[in-house]
């Protein structure tokens, strides 16, 4: 694919940062527009589609809102330990349960006598461990089946894409929940259960490419020159098909986290002692609690909706810095 | 046209046969969805394997499978554990109605706003109201359904009273027609984000094709371009998304009815997993998939129908 940008000729060049350099003919001479077309090339190191990337991200102002967030939500997860003045299910009293927030208990206490901060900490642990887990098992499944699927075409093909379509079939969620019946709640299980059911999503995107791909005149070239399978596969169609495997993964980890969070919400996924953000949604949900402690409600339900934003505006920006069709 | 169809139902019903025969042996091949929750299987033994029997649990899988089948086909989907005696059909009968009543409501609303704010974002495009449309989408996008009924939630019935204005929502089921209202909006929130999205790229793409140039030129003002040539092209691939989005609004009323005490078929579901009550789980699994996958087939032929370019 174009990385480099060639400036065509007559054609304005496109400049990613500071001011666009428009070769206008009638200001200055041929020389001259020369001139500065080339000072430009002797300042600029050749532009990579990462660099690309990383340069069309930054201007993206919602984007930056999006990685601020997930940053600030990863420190807090890994330090969780350090930042937390109590365990996770620690009762700090139960007689001061539904304490409302104060200078001793920032987000007061639920209905427990738990510490809400505390709770929430290692309750984004758990999120962010279920975004990426869960995704690291839809890569490690997804990709080489749909790698298969879409190299070698024909019958291993139709096989392997009739047991996804099968999969796809069925939303989801339900599947997850069904797993979860099936092999109980808990953190690995549904790293498994979302992982195990999702990778489908990969799978379809990479066997898409590797489709279009394969029939792409480098491949053909390398295989003339006795390029095994494997190496066309992982070598030359692989690392041309990382863009839209990586903005899928994007969107993959604001979806097991949200999965995660319903799960729990509605008692099948992470199970007390262990705190989640889902778990305390639910269990502060009861109509009369809320009425009169809000906060127990409200803290976590603030922490999901930061993440979930922070994810997909992250996602979204990349998608858009990571599309080389894009129009700026 | 009427080949493509018949043969897209001719498929339909292997689809649904391996879909329930994976679902049945998932649920079936496991401990913990027996007749009785864990805790209560010490109790008696005798009594269990009498309840197995009557439930006829203890026949070999594929006997199970196929009487499960043919009883299904009659509309018997037997009778619920945790619900006992409820039949799983009665249950479905309650509770369906409730919830296709709330999901006719979001997809409605979700289609209505979400084409009008893709439309607005569209031809204001890179103008305010284009960046308002755009944030608005992507934040309702981005909150997950029980979330945003949460937020809903504290904003109405919790915080903004505490100031003075007291819309008088309550959450504690439905007993007037107000109580519609916030679940409706949980529940419409993602999909209306998407059809929003979807619509502005989609109108963005036809406004600039050469048609729209030569209404232009003729001198029709922008409302009547708008109107008259734009939206019916640009809402042609909105169309696919109908699917999806009825997935959105099914499994999303899971959660959705859990958040407002909604007696629907979802909040069923729910407690049914909570409760491991295998027969209702399987009979609304099914139920679920099975209206999905017509949609797909429904989506795909109207698609044809309002698209003449594509032929089957």
């Amino acid at each position: 694919m174009a990385q480099t940008d060639a400036p065509v000729p007559g054609q304005p060049i496109k400049q990613t940062d500071g001011v666009a350099v428009m070769p206008t003919g009638g200001v200055l001479g041929r020389e001259q527009e020369v001139a500065t077309e080339l000072s430009v090339f002797a300042q600029k190191k050749p532009r990579s589609l990462w660099g690309d990337a990383w340069r069309r991200l930054r201007k993206n102002k919602m984007a930056v809102v999006g990685a601020a967030i997930v940053i600030i939500f990863i420190l807090l997860a890994a330090f969780a330990p350090l930042l937390a003045p109590y365990g996770q299910s620690e009762v700090v009293d139960v007689r001061l349960a539904r304490f409302g927030p104060s200078w001793l208990w920032p987000m007061g206490l639920d209905e427990n006598g738990r510490d809400i901060w505390s709770r929430l900490l290692y309750g984004a642990q758990v999120s962010l461990l279920v975004g990426v887990v869960s995704q690291v098992i839809v890569l490690a499944i997804g990709v080489p089946i749909g790698a298969i699927a879409g190299y070698y075409s024909g019958n291993v093909d139709n096989v392997l894409m009739r047991i996804v379509d099968v999969i796809y079939a069925v939303p989801q969620l339900l599947l997850v929940m069904i797993f979860l019946a099936k092999f109980g709640p808990g953190l690995l299980n549904i790293f498994l259960a979302i992982g195990l059911v999702s990778w489908v999503t990969v799978t379809r995107l990479v066997r898409g490419q590797f489709l279009t791909l394969r029939e792409s005149e480098y491949v053909n070239a390398a295989r003339i020159c006795g390029a095994s399978g494997s190496t066309i596969m992982f070598k030359h169609l692989l690392p041309n098909s990382m863009t839209p495997i990586i903005v899928s993964l994007t969107f993959g980890i604001p979806t097991a986290i949200f999965t995660e969070a319903a799960l729990s919400f509605i008692g099948v996924g992470i199970m007390p002692p262990q705190a989640s953000l889902g778990q305390m949604v639910g269990d502060a949900s009861d109509p009369g609690l809320v009425q009169s402690y809000p906060h127990i409600l409200l803290f976590p339900v603030l922490a999901i909706a930061l993440i979930m934003l922070g994810f997909t505006f992250l996602g979204d920006g990349l998608r858009d810095a990571l599309d080389v069709r894009g129009e700026d | 046209m009427l080949r493509y169809i018949a043969n897209r139902l001719f498929w339909f019903v292997p689809t649904i046969l391996i879909i329930t025969a994976i679902i049945f042996l998932l649920l079936k091949v496991t401990p913990g969805t027996g007749v009785m929750a864990k805790g209560a299987q010490q109790i008696n033994p005798a009594a269990i394997k009498q309840l197995e029997h009557d439930y006829g649990l203890d026949k070999p899988l594929y006997e199970q499978f196929g009487l499960y089948i043919w009883h299904a086909i009659q509309g018997n989907f037997g009778t619920s554990f945790a619900f006992r005696p409820q039949t799983v059909s009665d249950i479905i009968a309650r509770t369906f109605p409730i919830s296709l009543k709330l999901g006719i409501y979001a997809t409605v609303l979700a289609v209505v706003v979400g084409v009008a704010l893709g439309v607005i974002a569209a031809v204001n495009q890179n103008g305010i109201l284009d960046y308002f449309s755009v944030f608005l989408a992507i934040l309702f996008y981005s909150l997950p359904n029980f979330v945003m009924g949460f937020v809903l939630i504290l904003l109405f019935v919790v915080y903004l009273p505490k100031i003075g204005i007291d819309l008088h929502f309550n959450v504690g089921g439905l007993q007037s027609w107000k109580d519609w209202i916030l679940p409706t909006i949980a529940l419409a929130g993602s999909p209306l984000a998407t059809i929003a999205r979807f619509t502005r790229s989609s109108v963005i793409d036809v406004i600039r094709s050469d048609y729209v140039r030569t209404a232009r030129a003729k001198g029709l003002n922008e409302r009547q371009i708008v109107v008259r040539h734009v939206l019916k092209n640009s809402l042609i691939p909105v169309i696919t998304l109908i699917g999806p989005i009825f997935a959105a609004v099914a499994t999303g009323s899971f959660f959705v009815e859990a958040v407002f005490n909604i007696p629907g078929m979802g909040k069923y579901y729910v407690d049914s997993f909570v409760a491991k009550d295998q027969p209702m789980i399987l009979a609304v699994t099914l139920i679920y998939a099975v209206i999905l996958a017509l949609m797909n087939v429904v989506v795909d032929v109207l698609y044809g129908f309002f698209d003449p370019r594509i032929r089957y």
